[in-house]
């Protein structure tokens, strides 16, 4: 609990009266606005960009008791939804009695997946019950982008969970894509395959935390897609979700729409499958904990008494940032996304477009090396379908994919 | 998300027209959360989320249905003059954003 966050007041300031709403959230809320609760490490993928680094189950995952206790919590605090996640959240045998739970003590859930479970049964289940969001996972519009990095297999399985949820007549169900080097030149192409489901296309920010930093490297978009990506977001993002997650690109000129903020421990934070609450999804990391559901006073005192997360209510003071022309739109940029590039939190994002992100980089210590979290439950063999980015030979998503003479002379 | 003060933040959504002169309510399938600064308002039909940026715009959203106009809630709540169409303009955002709604008279 020793984040070296960037300096703030020693005395906190008041909360000022009245101003405008982003300064308000600096200060943070007596709950979330919307909380990502992770319910599981266990995933049938093995996505090269994982942000929680998942695969296996921990055997220490919140029981369905506990997990019920965690809803009825919410409810009290009127955390009005939440966003599930995992892990492969579905493959939880108890996902689906945990869904009604959450939705009859009114708590919506819009959940994630990459449609592994989604059959036409579970389809129309969806799509007959109300207050519950399905979002997709796919990060490439073919399935030759999308399974280099989430596995082979993978495009096939969401389109045709896809198919089943718009057949069921499923309505606002979301296309999620995480914008990488390899897709951010298929933003038309999404936003056409999201149009011919009748869905609605969501897109989000690549940030090197958990397997994501071992290929951030190699997939984060470049100065010049960047640049593109803001462009593309000007001409087209009334009709399209963005988590709110590009606020460091507002510092080319005008804001985009949302909340251009950090709001980690602020207005939102990670609920993990064991029960540890980071300040947010993308920072699984022992210095982003603040506690954890099951210590005495549960979620609420945590999200409303631990240290960590009331030093992060309040506005940053000092740092390079904070003397810069843009600072007051991009807010310095993610703090995630500093941490895991070794990047001093008060200093600019490694994606900074005005640059200073990469001189930043550039100027990192050749022998200090970038924080890795202890925590991951990545596979320890290879999976079927296994994504083929890094140059691994792909098992074959079923075996009559290949040919057994394939490769044979 | 840079609104003066007091209005409400919200998405854009067909509504009815707003008229202060009528009865108004909290819609019934809103809730709000007290915040520090004013409330969090959460619409369970259409899922969206709006903030009132003041304590006493809370105060009026509330006591909207014991009034029989919108004027006479911002007169019963002292809201000072000067403000008064900044309320009304906030609240008429509310409306758009189906978080209050108008109130049958009883007959």
């Amino acid at each position: 609990m020793t984040a070296v966050l960037p300096s703030r007041p020693t005395v906190r300031p008041d909360r000022p009266v009245g101003g405008r709403l982003i300064d308000q959230f600096e200060y943070g809320l007596d709950a979330p606005i919307c909380l990502t609760w992770e319910l599981t490490y266990a995933c049938n993928l093995a996505c090269v960009h994982c942000l929680s680094s998942s695969g296996r189950r921990d055997p220490r995952e919140l029981s369905t008791a506990e997990a019920e206790r965690v809803i009825d919590e919410l409810q009290r605090m009127q955390v009005f939804y939440v966003n599930v996640g995992g892990g492969e959240p579905t493959v939880r045998p108890d996902f689906w009695h945990l869904l009604d739970y959450a939705i009859d003590h009114q708590v919506g859930v819009k959940f994630s997946t990459n449609g592994i479970k989604l059959d036409k049964k579970r389809a129309a289940q969806l799509a007959a019950t109300d207050y519950v969001d399905v979002q997709l996972s796919l990060d490439g519009a073919t399935a030759e982008v999308n399974d280099r990095v989430r596995g082979t297999g993978s495009f096939a399985t969401a389109t045709r969970a896809l198919e089943n949820l718009a057949e069921a007549g499923m309505k606002d169900f979301k296309v999620s894509v995480v914008v990488t080097r390899e897709n951010v030149g298929q933003l038309d192409q999404f936003k056409a395959l999201t149009d011919s489901f009748g869905a609605q296309l969501r897109i989000t920010r690549f940030r090197p935390s958990g397997r994501g930093a071992d290929v951030w490297d190699e997939l984060h978009p470049t100065q010049a897609q960047q640049r593109e990506l803001y462009n593309w977001l000007l001409a087209n993002g009334d009709n399209v979700l963005t988590g709110d997650s590009f606020f460091h690109l507002s510092a080319y000129g005008e804001a985009l729409p949302g909340l251009n903020l950090c709001g980690a421990g602020r207005v939102v934070c990670l609920i993990d499958p064991v029960g540890d609450v980071y300040a947010c999804p993308f920072a699984i990391h022992e210095n982003f904990l603040a506690g954890n559901v099951r210590d005495e006073g549960g979620f609420q005192r945590v999200w409303q008494t631990s240290d960590l997360f009331q030093e992060l209510r309040s506005p940053q003071t000092g740092g390079a940032c904070t003397k810069c022309a843009h600072f007051d739109a991009c807010r310095g940029g993610c703090m995630a996304a500093k941490f895991f590039t070794g990047l001093p939190l008060d200093g600019p994002d490694p994606e900074c477009v005005q640059g200073y992100g990469e001189t930043a980089l550039a100027a990192r210590d050749a022998d200090r090396t970038a924080p890795k979290s202890h925590i991951d439950h990545s596979h320890s063999g290879p999976v079927r379908g296994q994504p083929t980015l890094l140059g691994f030979p792909s098992i074959p998503a079923k075996l009559c994919d290949e040919s057994p003479l394939a490769g044979m002379q | 998300m840079t609104t003066a003060e007091p209005a409400a933040v919200d998405q854009d959504a067909p509504g009815a027209a707003f008229d202060p002169e009528l009865p108004w309510q909290r819609a019934r399938s809103v809730a709000m959360r007290p915040e520090p600064f004013g409330a969090l308002v959460y619409h369970f039909g259409n899922r969206k989320l709006s903030f009132l940026k003041s304590k006493l715009l809370v105060s009026v959203v509330e006591s909207l249905e014991q009034h029989p106009s919108v004027h006479a809630t911002l007169e019963a709540c002292a809201v000072p003059e000067a403000q008064r169409p900044a309320y009304v303009k906030a609240l008429a955002d509310l409306s758009r954003s189906q978080m209050i709604e108008l109130r049958e008279l009883p007959a």
